[in-house]
């Protein structure tokens, strides 16, 4: 039997209109489908770790081990980006404000500019980074090695074990990074000033926070135990459900990062404007 | 050591108790259907397994055999048919639930799955840091017991990846028993092994059914091994058993498949 379709360029030009048209419509739809099923898999996954971090027995050992290594370790990376925040935040605001005659207000601005968005999102992105990569790859080099297999062939469940210890550590300690994070962003901020004219760090604070209240620091704070839901979240699943290997566990470690950091800036668009609406 | 002989007393009696009032075999498998995609690879498999009993599974690569291996300790679902553990059906079964099943099995992966941040010690010492309650030295004193029960027990600090293939076999089969259970799966224990050391785990395997007394599945492609330590040898090919029985059954057999297993084997 001879097959008489002709394709390519050789095809009729209906034939080729057709093809033209159903690549990127089957393109769209394996696309959207792909998007639901992994939305899916995802609120499953949740549900599960949901599940068994409520019910006992619980994992406190693992969980104070993740807490230190997902806190304490990440603290060097998050004060050092903090600090060159509040570096750059110095410098160009000083420039803006001095063109405007609003100098005086330097000092508010570094401390409602750290506190209200790039402390959090900083902190948030740079835990994504660290955190997320580390989390997909240990996650996804124990599945391609049966390890995690072999926990659940040890009667332990691993959604207790690995993901609800790591996710609640991430929710734990992106508010105390956080605060860490601004603490050195406000502490470089105020020296980048005084580099430039004499300015006491109780002037500075002092100022810096006359006219802020507790709905300024605190909702922004804690908006990153959200981001932290999200990184340990994405990282657990994408490093449990790895597939194929070497290459699986790259991949593993690189859609951590990436789907972590995206949803981590997506999340901040939402929450910037529930916390405008609850706590203007 | 006496608490841990008595802890092995206790488990034993219990383990009496549970197979006298049920009477069924300690693994039953019914009508197992596997595929993946087009791909067939259990077709319908039956086989059970008694108190004591060690039965080999064998076959050529592919034919399920690890699968069926999953399948019984719940790590994996089948497209149909049913598994009991000691009269129970675990289809169905939670996390949590399998978890109770598991307590009561002991599986060495076919490339043991140590656990790769923690040291040989550690390795044994988890399942019983999870499920049974012991102070720190009755738990020292489980895991120096288990690891010299397979001659390790002069590698407690290292890390797996600081040990041989054989010896983590030796580990993963150490890690195996810490909980003592009724069961044991095996998969391929003496892959990827030279001769020496492959003999080694037989003897090992042997001497543990001798004194344990388990329901052992094991799943080779060594014949030499599943003759060794087998009661029962049961053949697969595309994903049905060819033939279940003794190794002189398998010897007497007329099947075309089973005679040329043999040969090549």
């Amino acid at each position: 039997m001879i097959d008489h379709t002709v394709t390519g360029v050789d095809a009729p030009v209906s034939q080729r209109a057709k093809t033209f048209i159903d690549a990127p419509v089957d393109f769209v739809k394996h696309t959207i489908n792909g998007t639901l099923e992994w939305f899916g898999d995802l609120g499953t996954f949740f549900w599960q770790v949901v599940r068994a971090a409520v019910t006992p027995p619980f994992e406190f050992r693992e969980l104070f081990r993740q807490l230190d290594e997902i806190g304490s370790k990440s603290l060097p990376l998050v004060a050092l980006a903090g600090a060159a925040t509040g570096v750059v935040l110095s410098l160009e605001a000083r420039y803006s404000l001095t063109r405007f005659g609003a100098k005086s207000l330097l000092p508010a601005a570094i401390v409602f500019s750290v506190i209200h968005e790039t402390g959090p999102i900083i902190t948030g992105l740079v835990v994504s980074g660290r955190v997320g990569a580390g989390i997909g790859a240990e996650l996804a080099s124990m599945k391609v090695t049966e390890q995690i297999d072999a926990i659940e062939a040890s009667a332990v469940n691993p959604y207790r074990l690995l993901a609800a210890t790591r996710i609640l550590a991430c929710i734990l300690m992106l508010p105390l990074l956080t605060l860490a994070g601004d603490a050195c962003g406000l502490l470089m901020g105020w020296v980048t000033q005084a580099m430039v004219e004499p300015l006491s760090l109780h002037q500075f604070i002092n100022s810096g926070f006359s006219g802020a209240d507790f709905n300024d620091f605190l909702p922004p704070t804690l908006k990153t135990a959200v981001f932290g839901l999200i990184i340990g979240l994405i990282a657990c699943f994408q490093g449990m459900r790895t597939q194929g290997g070497a290459a699986g566990v790259g991949r593993a470690a690189t859609s951590s990062v990436v789907l972590s950091s995206l949803f981590v800036i997506l999340a901040d668009v939402v929450l910037v404007k529930i916390i405008i609406v609850f706590f203007p | 050591m006496a608490t841990t002989d008595q802890i092995d007393s206790s488990t034993v009696m219990k383990r009496q108790e549970s197979e006298g009032k049920t009477g069924a075999p300690a693994v039953a498998v019914e009508n197992l259907r596997q595929s993946f995609g087009s791909q067939k690879v259990l077709n319908g498999i039956s086989l059970t397994v008694s108190r004591g009993e060690t039965l080999a599974v064998l076959g050529r690569s592919g034919t399920g055999k690890s699968v069926l291996l999953r399948i019984i300790i719940g790590l994996q679902k089948p497209d149909s048919g049913s598994v009991r553990i000691h009269g129970q059906d675990i289809a169905g079964f939670t996390l949590d639930q399998l978890g109770e099943i598991r307590k009561k099995m002991g599986f060495l992966f076919q490339h043991a799955a140590l656990y790769d941040s923690l040291t040989v010690e550690q390795n044994v010492a988890f399942p019983l840091q999870h499920h049974r309650k012991m102070t720190k030295s009755e738990q020292s004193d489980r895991v120096r017991g288990l690891l010299a029960e397979v001659g390790m027990e002069g590698h407690l600090d290292k890390m797996p990846a600081d040990i041989s293939g054989g010896m983590q076999k030796r580990v993963g089969l150490a890690r195996a028993l810490a909980l003592d259970p009724d069961i044991l799966l095996l998969d391929e224990p003496t892959a990827g092994l030279d001769p020496i050391s492959s003999g080694e785990i037989d003897d090992l395997v042997l001497k543990l059914q001798d004194e344990h007394h388990m329901a052992s599945i094991v799943v080779t492609h060594d014949l030499h091994s599943a003759k060794t330590i087998a009661d029962r040898l049961a053949l697969l090919d595309q994903g049905n058993v060819v033939i279940a029985g003794t190794f002189e059954d398998l010897q007497k057999s007329d099947i075309e498949f089973v005679r040329e297993f043999l040969k090549h084997s």
